[in-house]
């Protein structure tokens, strides 16, 4: 049975393959995961009392995880065809749609990865001297002035200091939910085989902390906290690379769409890119080098850590696109 | 109250009026349809024949498109008919993803479009603009829940499918074989 012709029907976004959504989406992904990891890694280490040994961690690192986001919602509204009703998300929480619960959640994480950083204004001024840039402290310094008498008074940050711990556990739990929610945003959708798999959601949310753990080893001053990181990060791959098999296999085991899915990673289009520059040169070599940096090798932790957060953004970018090119074939 | 359409494929001559009418219509902007017709070359040679498909909306049962839309703008109707409320829908993309049959597009204005059955018709008691001008007279339209209405009894009658069943979106337009 061959196609011939669909009458009057050339939207090119819906044929060959449906394709509307492409870099905005996958980069917020890879920037929703990136905040993710960052929120969770400061929440986790001061619950767990480190925050004196794992400064940049819960201090520093959370400062960049609001910019973070607030250009991942840029990019998600500008992705928008009706971009002034984007209100709408907010008249109405929807149980059933993986987009209401992430657009609350990014509500609620902007909120607290906004607080947190704020209670910890006063220690930027220690990491920038350490880090030997002491002329930025001057800019700092005015920035917190004019904060304090312009948009958040002193006392209320102050407030938020005495319940840092209720903080911590919320953003504990909804860097979480914000990590694992960027992947059942794409499992969700059942038209495409490839998304319609349930591993989807632990793996981007281990692939997000794993890019947060590299973007901390990479920012932070502190070498402990750099090797620990360096060592988390290890791990989280291992695991990544566990759920990629597995995430296969199971399509493997599917029905006839899901091995077709899984093609275009085995022998398919996406092949190399997938295997060679996601897994190769984003999970392969950085942990590598890791490794050898903990086994006391010199390696600059700047290769590992852009390596990582490359990779992140390139499965994402893979992902999106390779999941709107599996369908259901419309011309068996 | 559940309404559905039949289209007999063997009656279809893909002479695309469905379309037509639809556009018309509906006021569907230059360049989108809301139905379109798929044509296949069946058979093995020289035993081959053309099989038309004049395709649209499914208004499923089970909405794919309606459950991942976050504002609830795409939503089902009385009858089961699958609706967008333009000023509630913020053009994310969402449900163009989710339809395994690509029935729906972006109007130019920025919110998602797509086949209404033309209820505006159906309310008054009219047919769809697509089945009212079929020259072979081969679309159907009804309540399946009238088991003495036209197309409940074809479907009784006749051998029938849907599109993508394996989908798991319980289609609700019928082709008679």
């Amino acid at each position: 049975m061959e196609k011939l012709l669909a009458t009057d029907r050339n939207i090119d976004y819906l044929y060959p393959h449906v394709d509307v959504w492409g870099f905005p989406i996958s980069s917020y992904l890879f920037l929703g995961g990136l905040a993710a990891g960052i929120l969770l890694f400061a929440a986790l280490y001061y619950l767990l009392g480190k925050e004196k040994d794992m400064p940049f961690t819960v201090k520093i690192g959370p400062l960049f995880a609001f910019p973070i986001i607030a250009l991942g919602l840029f990019l998600l509204v500008f992705d928008l065809h009706h971009k002034l009703y984007v209100w709408q998300l907010f008249m109405t929480a929807r149980a059933v749609s993986p987009m209401s619960w992430g657009a609350w959640t990014l509500v609620i994480v902007s909120f607290f990865s906004l607080l947190w950083p704020l209670s910890f204004i006063d220690s930027i001024d220690d990491y920038l001297i350490k880090r030997g840039w002491s002329k930025m402290t001057k800019v700092t310094e005015y920035l917190i002035k004019l904060e304090h008498k312009w948009l958040i008074p002193h006392f209320i940050i102050i407030m938020f200091r005495k319940y840092r711990k209720f903080l911590a556990f919320v953003m504990l739990i909804y860097s979480i939910i914000l990590g694992i929610y960027t992947g059942i945003l794409l499992s969700a959708f059942n038209a495409h085989p490839l998304w319609n798999n349930p591993i989807l959601g632990p793996l981007f949310l281990t692939s997000g902390v794993s890019t947060g753990s590299a973007f901390v080893m990479w920012l932070s001053n502190n070498k402990k906290e750099r090797l620990l990181m360096s060592a988390i990060d290890m791990s989280l791959i291992a695991i990544e690379l566990f759920f990629i098999v597995h995430m296969f296999m199971g399509m493997e085991a599917g029905a006839e769409v899901y091995k077709q899915a899984a093609g275009l990673f085995l022998g398919g289009e996406f092949t190399a890119v997938f295997w060679g520059v996601f897994v190769g040169l984003g999970l392969i070599l950085p942990f590598t080098l890791e490794a050898l940096e903990l086994r006391g090798f010199h390696i600059p932790i700047v290769v590992p850590a852009l390596l990582i957060l490359a990779g992140g953004l390139i499965f994402r970018i893979i992902m999106v696109q390779a999941g709107q090119m599996s369908e259901y074939p419309m011309f068996p | 109250m559940r309404y559905a359409m039949a289209i007999d494929v063997n009656k279809c001559v893909g002479c695309g009026d469905c379309v037509v009418a639809c556009q018309t219509e509906n006021n569907v902007p230059l360049g989108y349809s809301r139905d379109w017709i798929m044509e296949f070359v069946k058979g093995d040679y020289p035993d081959l024949f053309l099989h038309f498909e004049s395709q649209r909306c499914n208004h499923c049962e089970d909405t794919p498109c309606v459950r991942t839309c976050p504002t609830g703008a795409s939503h089902v109707e009385e009858g089961g008919i699958v609706k967008v409320t333009h000023n509630e829908c913020i053009g994310c993309g969402a449900c163009i993803e989710a339809c395994p049959y690509d029935a729906r597009y972006f109007h130019p204005d920025g919110y998602v479009d797509k086949c209404t059955f033309c209820d505006h018709r159906v309310k008054d008691g009219l047919d769809p603009a697509c089945v009212s001008v079929c020259p072979t007279e081969c679309m159907y339209f009804g309540d399946l829940d009238d088991p003495e209405s036209k197309i409940s009894k074809l479907l009784k009658e006749r051998e029938n499918y849907t599109i993508l069943p394996e989908a798991g979106t319980k289609p609700q337009i019928y082709y008679l074989k």
